[in-house]
């Protein structure tokens, strides 16, 4: 599949038109979404309404945007006026949103082609994307194994050349670890970055929207149309958002580079073999490569699991049958709550829930939640501490590749640790993004991680392109 | 009411009250009283999945003019959420300030001198309302329960008084002073009939100087009368229960109106566990120095300033006099007296007609200027209108408006100069010979006879006041 960049250059030049690129993206999605299970809604009359938009803004003479006819997945949590939007859960069939998360917005109005919603871990809980209601997704790059999660679906439409990119979110690394398993670029930018307005919350303090690509500048294309400040979202940074696209070349000539112990320690031999070969890439490239040891992040992912959840809880009460979604009758409507949430949650959401509630309980809320924020606060200074002598951190984004369905189901904590190393970051509310690097076991691609302060974004992309370039795409 | 020997109540109160922003608390809905159900509503206060809420500044501006007038600390605060499911909370979570209220430790003197410690005055939204259909109107046992989400995300402060209330009319002046400073603010309409005003009520008993007694909330109470009378219920009714051997239990109360008594809605074993914890949808409010400020110089004068700016204009004021005060304050007219005074008019005279025909029809107040009020007190100062003609004419004046000479002489209310009311007084005068020599002599009830003999002459044109003057100056 061409680049996303390629694509709005040829619809913009007239050499191609949105509704051709929509019509490439539908065919391959029929020809593979019953395998893969990417997609559990495609929006086809939608998506032709807005790529014929697009055409008739070139056809005028308009800028269509810098966007303009790329096909483009959006994850099931995204909220799209008139379109269902499950979280792959009973709880939320049927519904249709009145409004449109920002980011849509955001997209549409750079000339994307929302094509339809891809399948996830229910309400993003998960690593595989095997705790979707509707069944779980295959990577395409082998069958029997998952493409990671939760946001697998979004990954998958992109690994499958689909669609050219796709939209993610990132709570604990539901964005970095399906890029990693599927051999994408994918990207956890800043918190407050993009808005979160229209992401269904699974832990609000937590959740970021970003983007997910084949390469490192069809990434960057996606994350300035997403960035920015929305006054709809009390956490969005004020600031403008920051130039990317203009800095994907900068290289990384000067730039500090820490390889962090805690970030690769106990990966497969493969996984680690990667991050080592991509640290001494950066050095070929200019960078100066330390090795670093932040101990705090050896805590972190024992807070998470207190903080997400809790906030889960919070988040998740307002699915009780009331006012949309599934209702299960009941002669009450204590009952009716109870029974819709008993039918309309899968196992990890309830687990979550009554981890987060527990946690938030009196008599408990010092000692796990509470404890828990202590452990974030530790984490975002040791991360601070960690920039004022490094501009970038290394790691590996995920323990293993992608690993076949069913083995880590039975044991949450295995899954849990699924996201060791991504999940610091989301506590830190500082950026990183998953990267391509060398291949793993059985042939499959490994991500290599690279973390950055708030707002660096643009050095992370620089970095990333370096590596893509010395793995041979240039 | 007084208690028994030996028993003292300790009260404290919460009271709820909406503010009149524009908008509610959280979204750009209207905040407003009576529209059809669940017509004004968003994704947001509706808490549709991926609706965010963004803080309204306009409300904090009202949460710091109520923090100010009742002396309270300008704190950095926070928001939390409150969860418990209940249909009328649309996220099955309230967002309320809970450990860092943007108010905190201040106070409210009442008019008897008692001051009454201000623990915090926080801001909260305020939930949908439930419609239980069958059944006795409660949740439980109804056949079915409407939801209008319209009040959803409205916007409340609620302020928590310390333990320092000692007797249920201590209370009762201490809400409606509060009223009145809500309505000073322009924080609240102060409408307890429309429940934009709810009072709790933390009750219990004690002997003099002992510890606090346990407590029982008594819940949404809406009019001062019912805080009142639900308070003596409920600390009688735990002295009774202490005196036969009992104790009183922790327990969240109802107060019934009609049977005028007190029942236990929930006790505190049962109570929910809200698990509170900071909105992470929401950022720290902190207030600057400048926003301060200027909230500040925008506060206008609270009940009590005015209260003794306004009691100050009369020489030796009548218990009566004192009680016109409290109306007119309550009210808001104050401004005719003091506009009468400037003039150099008779304040008491316009203080009376201010608390009763003023106040009789407080709607149309806004048709009688200033300068209307004054000269009609002016005119019966002086005797052109009497008492009865110069209540019809501010009659006039509020339902449609206009110039008082105007309407006096449109209604026949012929001037009746100095001159001729002299004139007429020295005809009476020399007509009845044997009263006159016995008003000389100091029997007062003659006046009323030549008041009398006065109205016949002139058909009721004359002021009686003016009469008397006449009458006194040829004693």
């Amino acid at each position: 599949m061409r680049s996303a960049r390629q694509i709005a250059a040829d619809v913009r030049s007239g050499a191609s038109s949105a509704v051709v690129e929509l019509e490439a993206s539908l065919a391959a999605i029929a020809a593979r979404n019953d395998e893969l299970n990417v997609f559990l809604h495609v929006d086809v009359e939608g998506a032709q309404a807005a790529a014929a938009a697009v055409d008739a803004r070139v056809a005028r003479g308009e800028d269509p945007g810098p966007l303009a006819g790329v096909p483009l997945a959006v994850k099931d949590n995204l909220c799209q006026v008139g379109v269902p939007t499950t979280c792959s859960s009973k709880i939320l069939e049927g519904w249709r949103p009145p409004y449109n998360a920002t980011v849509i917005d955001r997209v549409v109005a750079a000339g994307a082609v929302p094509v339809g919603k891809t399948n996830l871990d229910e309400f993003a809980m998960g690593s595989s994307t095997e705790n979707s209601a509707f069944g779980p997704t295959r990577n395409p790059l082998d069958p029997t194994r998952v493409p990671g999660g939760s946001s697998g679906g979004s990954a998958a439409a992109v690994a499958a050349a689909m669609v050219p990119l796709a939209l993610g979110s990132d709570t604990g690394g539901s964005i970095r670890q399906p890029a990693a398993l599927c051999g994408l670029v994918g990207v956890k930018p800043t918190y407050g970055l993009v808005s979160r307005y229209g992401l269904v919350a699974f832990a609000s303090s937590l959740d970021q929207i970003g983007p997910f690509a084949a390469s490192v500048g069809d990434a960057a294309l996606l994350l300035e149309v997403l960035a920015g400040h929305d006054p709809r979202d009390s956490t969005s940074l004020p600031e403008p958002a920051p130039s990317l696209v203009a800095h994907v070349d900068d290289g990384v000539a000067g730039t500090r580079v820490g390889l962090v112990r805690e970030l690769y320690e106990g990966a497969d031999e493969s996984v680690t073999t990667a991050v080592r070969a991509a640290a001494d890439a950066l050095r070929a490239a200019g960078a100066e490569v330390v090795e670093l040891s932040i101990p705090e992040l050896g805590a972190t992912l024992s807070a998470y699991y207190l903080i997400a959840p809790a906030e889960a809880s919070s988040n998740l009460a307002r699915f009780d049958g009331v006012r949309y979604g599934l209702r299960v009758a009941a002669d009450d409507v204590t009952t009716m709550m109870e029974a819709t949430r008993t039918a309309g949650f899968g196992a990890e959401v309830k687990r979550r829930i009554m981890l987060g509630t527990y946690a938030l309980s009196a008599g408990y809320y010092d000692a796990y939640y509470g404890q828990a924020l202590k452990v974030r606060t530790l984490t975002i200074n040791a991360f601070a501490r960690a920039y004022e002598r490094v501009d970038v951190l290394l790691g590996a984004t995920t323990p293993t590749v992608a690993f076949p369905f069913g083995t880590k189901t039975a044991d949450p904590m295995a899954m849990y640790l699924n996201d060791v190393f991504t999940i610091p970051t989301n506590l830190a509310g500082d950026p990183a993004l998953s990267v391509p690097f060398a291949t793993g076991e059985a042939g499959l691609p490994v991500g290599v991680q690279l973390l950055g302060p708030g707002r660096s974004e643009a050095r992370l992309f620089a970095a990333a392109r370096v590596l893509e370039i010395a793995d041979g795409r240039p | 009411m007084t208690l028994p020997d030996d028993w003292e109540m300790v009260v404290g109160l919460e009271v709820h009250t909406e503010l009149l922003t524009k908008s509610k608390l959280f979204c750009g809905c209207a905040n407003h009283f009576g529209a059809e159900p669940n017509t004004n509503v968003c994704p947001v206060c509706l808490g549709l999945p991926g609706s965010l809420p963004v803080l309204n500044r306009e409300a904090v501006d009202f949460a710091m003019r109520i923090g100010m007038a009742l002396h309270c600390t300008i704190a950095p605060s926070t928001f939390h959420r409150k969860n418990y499911f209940y249909p009328d909370q649309s996220k099955d979570y309230q967002i309320s300030q809970y450990d860092l209220p943007i108010n905190a430790e201040g106070y409210l003197d009442l008019p008897d001198g008692s001051r009454v410690r201000i623990e915090r005055a926080h801001m909260e939204e305020d939930t949908g309302k439930s419609t239980h259909l069958g059944g006795s109107g409660r949740l439980a046992g109804a056949e079915s329960s409407l939801v209008d989400y319209n009040r959803c995300g409205v916007p409340l402060v609620e302020i928590v008084s310390g333990p320092d209330i000692r007797s249920s009319a201590q209370a009762r002046a201490y809400a409606a002073e509060l009223r009145g400073i809500l309505i000073a603010t322009g924080a609240s309409d102060g409408r307890l009939e429309e429940g934009s005003m709810r009072f709790d009520a933390n009750v219990s008993v004690r002997r003099p100087g002992a510890p606090f007694g346990t407590r029982c909330e008594i819940k949404n109470l809406n009019s001062l009368r019912s805080l009142q009378r639900a308070i003596d219920y409920e600390a009688l009714r735990q002295i009774e229960l202490i005196t036969e051997g009992g104790t009183v239990r922790q327990e969240t109360r109802h107060w019934d109106e009609n049977l005028g008594e007190t029942s236990t809605l929930r006790v505190k074993e049962d109570a929910d566990d809200y698990r509170y914890f900071r909105d992470p949808d929401l950022v720290d409010l902190a207030p600057d120095q400048a926003w301060q400020d200027r909230v500040r110089a925008a506060l206008p004068p609270m009940p009590a300033q005015r209260r003794r700016e306004l009691v100050a204009l009369l020489a030796d004021p009548s218990p009566a006099q004192l009680d016109a005060v409290e109306v007119v304050i309550d009210l808001g007219l104050e401004r005719y007296v003091h506009a009468v005074a400037a003039a150099a008019g008779d304040a008491a005279l316009s203080l009376s007609r201010v608390a009763n025909e003023l106040a009789a029809d407080v709607d149309h107040v806004a048709n009688l200027t200033l300068e209307a009020f004054v000269t009609t007190v002016a005119m019966e100062q002086h005797g052109e209108l009497s008492a009865t003609q110069a209540k019809t004419v501010l009659s006039e004046l509020l339902s449609v408006g206009g110039d008082p000479r105007a309407i006096a002489a449109a209604k026949g209310f012929e001037q009746l100069s100095a001159d001729s009311l002299g004139a007429t007084v020295a005809s009476l005068i020399a007509a009845h010979p044997d009263e006159w020599s016995r008003y000389r002599e100091g029997d007062e009830k003659l006046a009323q006879f030549f008041i009398g003999q006065v109205m016949k002459a002139t058909r009721g044109q004359a002021n009686g006041k003016a009469v008397i003057a006449e009458l006194q100056a040829r004693r």
